[in-house]
């Protein structure tokens, strides 16, 4: 074997050190492989390490120029490793992500589908159309004192919807107490308690002893909306009903057709102009709307000017202050937004009534 | 409508349904716009029968093959055409009503010639079912020798014309307000004011003096102010009520009976006057206007005997009373096929008297229902001659010249209302002379005196009392939709209260985590309570009952919502849906030994804070709960996952997740309580205070109720919870010093809480405890029967400094020395 073959020193076997590194770390697949090349190549018994260690032997002026070279091989090699080393784990880490696929279409449930009832989403929406104007939600009792819901809003003793009939009496009958048939009660205890200016709706469950068939419910949802004010006029009225369904059902219009409620005068019956054809369906068999049955106006509710003689009862000073009152039925206005074809549906407790609209009754 | 322009001179070219949008905008609610005789298109028209030839078939039934003239609808150089007729109340000569092929009859029924029972029958002979005008269809029409004008009829002339077939129909529903729209009278007025055209009343004359000349009548209650008498002898009962008048009366949805009644009901419909015939034979003595005596009664005309309230006015005679004035007549008078004289009696009744006496005997009539609404006690007499008139030109009777009046109407009192009162209630202005005359066209006398209208409201008018009736006759008038929306400014709101935003809160959370709310009809029956278990003390036994209830197995109101959850799910599962969790929030009704009767204060003034009070005080508790039911597995099973039960502790979870919306942290407590599976039932409790129960149902409640085994429940009382949560609250400065991890494994017996333990190692900790979680628990044989080994996690950390080993071990110490005191705990090694 040549003498100049024993030196490590010898640039020859520097360079094919060097090279040799190079090959092998490029050769390496895996950050094991490219460990067992660094040790095999950079450890202690690596011939470039050997070499390091020969440069202490070498007389003095040969000495510099030994370790210029072998410190420039050896950075040579630890910047190759150190590329290898990023690329290898970059590989890896795709190689893992590849292998860690999963089928995102499997179901993930933690929990069941839950559901606010539409009806109450639809209360909730409705309320805060008014809390949005300044006004507040005003509630009461569902069992109510029949003078609360029936004398104090001008249902004298004689009226109809008194009698057993319509009305669902507490036992026994002559503790004058009902189910309310309304939420006007909560107007008068409103006005019973609160100094005008008075800005309310009060949204809530309302009985009759009414049928119980895909059009009727003995048990059903009113929202009623009262103002009294110094200065109150039917205009205002008017206003805010357009507002109120401009809110809810987009750019429509409301119309008023005069009738007769006790705690109103003068009394209307409200209609919305119809969300869905606008009108355009009647007289137009081509283009029936279910919506509105062809009508072009959708039954919304009634409403009027506060009766003088229910401010009275009230206590309230009709000379000084008027007011208007309005009322919708939430379960018909429910029924007709989202084409709801029988009200059973909503109060039988059939959890797909409630998920059918989650999150759409917002 | 044909009835309608009779008095009011409506625009020739006007429809029915433009004049419904007019008469919808004056307050009318018209329902429906109909086109009665619509339905029958095509020739249908008289014809006369040339021959009848009666030809018994097979099947037992002999029909008829006939020949009739048509006229001009004759086929080519035949006298006629060939029909089939299976009736046989007619004969050789009569007149009958044809319906050509290419006719097409109510029900869709297309006419055209066919072959039937051996010959080709090239129409139809009809009936009056046939043509939709209403009768028994015992027989087809045979029709006199002349229309209802006189004019005679001829063979192919159009049949529909002479039967008043056709005609527009408006559905009016009367509001209480407008009485006076019960009539044809009423109507022709509002239309005729709203097209501005002249009325022609048929209540042509005021009531006149009195006179007592006629039969004898003795009015002895107030509650009759008027009665008028007309005799009409010499009827013909033979004759038959004219086509057109039948016509009008079945449009207005009535049945003809017989020209007496016919004329009466007839009259009632045109002046909004009802009227009541008596058979002069039948009456025994003076008629009288009375109360009803105790123990009186009366078979009313429907055949059905009822015993009279001294409440009821009565018409009444030598025999007793013979009709319920005002609502129904008694058949020991009635109008029979052979009655030769007719008193006849128009009178105003009490609307209150009337009303109440419809209610008591459960029997509304056409008489009630306008009485009611008011009568116009001015038409008594111009309604009495005109069913006399009628009588005597139709029943060939004579008028008899002495009459009875009785009772002179009082004249409405003169009222005072600023004339610009309607402009500022409906926010429009109105000048004054537009309000008079609106006013004026409603027939209201009406002055103006300076700022103020003076007014006399018409005797036919009863709802024009009050300064705000004017502004609403206004408004009708002007026109509702006329006024511009003005969208009022509200002072400053408060938002939601905190009782609205925790009950949204609490809803939307139990949603969030996979609740779906129902909402159930609040009644209840006892049977729900002893199903559940409930025992004869308990709270929930406090029940309110319903006098009316809906259905008579109901007639309670809830005091849990656990029975109507139960139902629900038991309806789900037989629905196809048996994994199910559900929540609902409502009103419960706990009746108050204490609740007296509510008062019913004057409404003629502010009721007092004691009365008031009273009010409140006879309603029963009506608390807010909260409920949820689970059953079958919360969770399907899935890839990968086993399915995940529905389980009590869901159920737990179900109100902490509630009682966290509001800032309440619940503790629970080991409980017995109906309907609940007695060793897995937590009371649930804020501080000291139990707000309500969860846990699994007791098996035998889930059989009773038929929802699957081990069904769980949560019930609270929402309100409380909501009043009994925290207000504001405070943030702690938050440490950035390390936290000192310290685990803690005890043994306990059984039957100590975990909750107890957790408590004593908090507390005993101190205060750098900053959290505790149990992690783990055990048993083993090493352990012993009836202990187990509870494992915690604790969190410590300091305000100030970072904790020395010494000062977590110091902790760690105190705890397990107070969990040890409290429950007996035992650090395990």
């Amino acid at each position: 074997m040549p003498a100049e073959d024993a030196n490590p020193l010898a640039p020859e076997r520097v360079a094919r050190a060097v090279e040799e590194a190079c090959q092998a770390f490029a050769d390496a697949r895996t950050a094991a492989e490219l460990k067992e090349a660094r040790i095999a190549h950079t450890g202690d018994r690596s011939p470039l390490a050997l070499a390091n260690r020969a440069i202490g032997t070498l007389p003095g002026p040969e000495r510099k120029d030994a370790g210029q070279r072998i410190g420039r091989a050896r950075a040579q090699v630890a910047q190759a490793l150190s590329a290898r080393e990023q690329e290898v784990v970059a590989a890896e880490l795709e190689a893992r992500l590849v292998a860690e696929t999963v089928d995102v279409t499997v179901p993930v449930a933690s929990a069941p589908v839950g559901a606010v009832h539409p009806i109450t989403a639809l209360m909730d929406q409705m309320c805060d159309v008014f809390v949005g104007m300044g006004w507040e939600v005003a509630e009461g009792p569902e069992l109510e004192a029949e003078w609360l819901n029936f004398d104090a809003l001008n249902l004298g003793p004689d009226h109809p919807a008194r009698s057993t009939a319509d009305t669902l009496f507490v036992d026994p009958v002559d503790h004058q107490t009902v189910m309310r048939t309304h939420t006007s009660p909560v107007q008068a205890r409103t006005l019973l308690t609160r100094r005008p200016p008075v800005y309310v709706v009060c949204p809530g469950k309302v009985y009759r002893a009414d049928e119980f068939d895909p059009t009727h419910l003995p048990v059903f949802h009113q929202i009623e909306g009262l103002v009294v004010d110094k200065g109150i006029t039917m205009a205002h009225l008017r206003g805010v009903l357009d507002h109120f369904a401009r809110a809810m059902f987009g750019d429509i219009r409301t119309r008023m057709r005069p009738n007769y409620f006790p705690f109103t005068e003068p009394s209307a019956e409200v209609d919305l102009e119809c969300f869905v054809c606008h009108g355009e369906s009647v007289g137009n068999p081509d283009r029936p709307c279910r919506t509105c049955s062809s009508e072009g106006w959708i039954e919304w509710g009634g409403c009027g000017v506060v009766n003088p003689r229910v401010l009275v009862a009230c206590g309230v000073d009709p000379e000084v202050y008027s007011g208007f009152a309005f009322g919708m039925g939430i379960d018909r206005t429910l029924m007709s937004r989202n084409n709801a074809a029988d009200l059973r549906d909503m109060v039988e407790g059939d959890v797909r009534f409630s998920r059918s609209l989650v999150g759409m009754a917002r | 409508m044909g009835w309608l322009r009779e008095y009011a001179a409506l625009p020739e070219e006007l429809d029915a349904r433009e004049l419904a949008e007019r008469l919808i905008g004056y307050g009318l609610e018209v329902e429906t716009v109909e086109d009665a005789g619509g339905d029958v298109t095509g020739p249908v028209v008289v014809g006369r029968v040339l021959s009848q030839q009666p030809e018994p078939q097979k099947n037992g039934k002999t029909i008829n093959w006939c020949t009739v003239d048509v006229g001009a609808h004759n086929p080519e150089g035949e006298p006629g055409r060939g029909i089939v007729c299976g009736a046989h109340n007619f004969g050789v000569g009569d007149l009958v009503v044809v319906a050509l092929p290419g006719a097409v009859l109510p029900g869709d029924f297309a006419i055209a010639a066919r072959k039937t029972y051996g010959h080709v029958s090239d129409g139809m002979i009809c009936s009056s079912t046939e043509l939709g005008l209403g009768g028994d269809g015992s027989g087809i029409i045979v029709l006199p020798g002349a229309d209802d004008e006189g004019r005679p009829l001829e063979p192919g002339q159009d049949a529909a014309t002479v039967l008043h077939l056709r005609d527009q129909v408006l559905d009016i529903a009367v509001t209480p307000n407008l009485g006076h729209c019960f009539s044809i009278r009423g109507l022709a007025r509002e239309a005729a004011d709203a097209y501005g055209v002249p009325l022609r009343d048929p209540v042509d004359r005021p009531l006149p003096v009195e006179v007592a000349e006629g039969y004898p009548v003795r009015v002895e209650s107030p509650a009759c102010s008027t009665f008028v008498a007309l005799t009409v002898s010499g009827l013909d009962p033979t004759r038959p009520t004219p086509r057109w008048m039948q016509r009008r009366l079945q449009l207005a949805g009535m049945r003809p009976i017989s020209l007496g009644v016919d004329v009466t009901n007839y009259v009632m419909l045109a002046t909004g006057q009802p009227l009541h015939g008596y058979d002069l034979r039948r009456l025994r003595g003076p008629l009288v206007a009375r109360q009803a005596r105790v123990g009186e009664t009366l078979t009313t005309l429907d055949g059905t005997t009822r015993t009279l309230d001294p409440a009821d006015l009565v018409i009444a005679d030598d025999s007793g009373p013979i009709g319920l004035a005002g609502v129904m007549g008694g058949q020991s008078t009635e109008l029979a096929d052979d009655t030769g004289t007719v008193v006849l009696e128009a009178a105003h009744f009490d609307p209150v008297t009337v009303a109440r006496t419809s209610r008591r005997h459960k029997l509304s009539s056409e008489a009630s229902r306008r009485f009611e609404r008011w009568v116009d006690p001015q038409a008594g007499y111009a309604a009495a001659r005109l069913a006399a008139r009628l009588l005597v030109e139709l029943g060939g009777g004579r008028l008899e010249q002495s009459e009875t009046v009785v009772g002179r109407p009082e004249r409405p009192a003169q009222q005072r209302v600023p004339v610009d009162l309607p402009s500022r209630v409906l926010g429009v202005p109105v000048p004054p002379e537009q309000v008079v005359a609106h006013i004026a066209a409603g027939g209201t006398e009406v002055t103006l005196e300076g700022g103020e209208l003076v007014l006399t409201p018409p005797s036919w008018r009863s709802d024009l009392r009050d300064p705000y009736d004017w502004v609403e006759e206004v408004g009708r008038k002007v026109g509702l939709n006329t006024i511009t929306p003005v969208l009022p400014v509200a002072p400053p709101g408060r938002g939601l209260t905190f009782s609205q935003r925790a009950r949204r809160a609490v809803n939307a959370a139990l949603a969030a985590t996979g609740h779906v709310e129902v909402l159930s009809f609040p009644f209840a029956s006892a049977q729900d309570l002893d199903r559940m278990g409930v025992p004869a003390d308990d709270g929930r036994r406090r029940l309110v009952r319903l006098a009316n209830p809906l259905a008579d197995t109901s007639p309670y109101l809830r005091t849990t919502l656990l029975p109507a959850l139960l139902a629900a799910v038991a309806r789900n599962s037989s629905r196809g849906t048996p994994d199910l969790a559900v929540h609902e929030i409502g009103l419960v009704f706990l009746a108050r030994p204490d609740s007296g009767v509510a008062p019913r204060p004057e409404v003629s003034r502010r009721p007092s804070d004691l009365e008031i009070a009273a009010l409140d005080a006879a309603l029963p508790d009506q608390p807010r709960h909260l409920a949820v039911v689970l059953s079958g597995d919360w969770l399907p099973a899935g890839p990968g996952r086993a399915a995940v039960p529905a389980s009590w502790q869901h159920a737990l979870d179900a109100a902490d997740t509630a009682a966290r919306q509001v800032g309440v942290t619940l503790t629970r407590r080991a409980a017995r309580h109906a309907p609940w599976h007695p060793g897995r039932c937590a009371a649930l409790l804020v501080g000291e205070e139990v707000v309500g129960h969860a846990g699994e149902l007791h098996p035998g409640v889930c059989e009773e109720f038929g929802v699957p085994a081990r069904t769980s429940a949560m019930e609270l009382d929402l309100d409380r919870l909501v009043e009994l949560a925290p207000r504001g609250g405070t943030v702690a400065p938050l440490s950035t010093f390390p936290v000192a991890k310290v685990d803690i494994a005890v043994v306990v017996e059984e039957s100590v809480p975990q909750a107890e333990v957790e408590a004593a190692l908090r507390e005993g900790g101190g205060e750098l405890v900053e959290s505790i979680r149990l992690f783990d628990v055990y048993r083993s044989e090493a352990l012993g029967a009836g202990r187990r080994s509870l494992a915690y996690a604790l969190l410590l950390r300091a305000p100030d400094r970072t904790l020395t080993d010494a000062e977590a071990l110091a902790v760690r110490d105190a705890a397990v020395a107070e969990a040890a005191r409290r429950t007996g705990a035992e650090l395990r090694s």
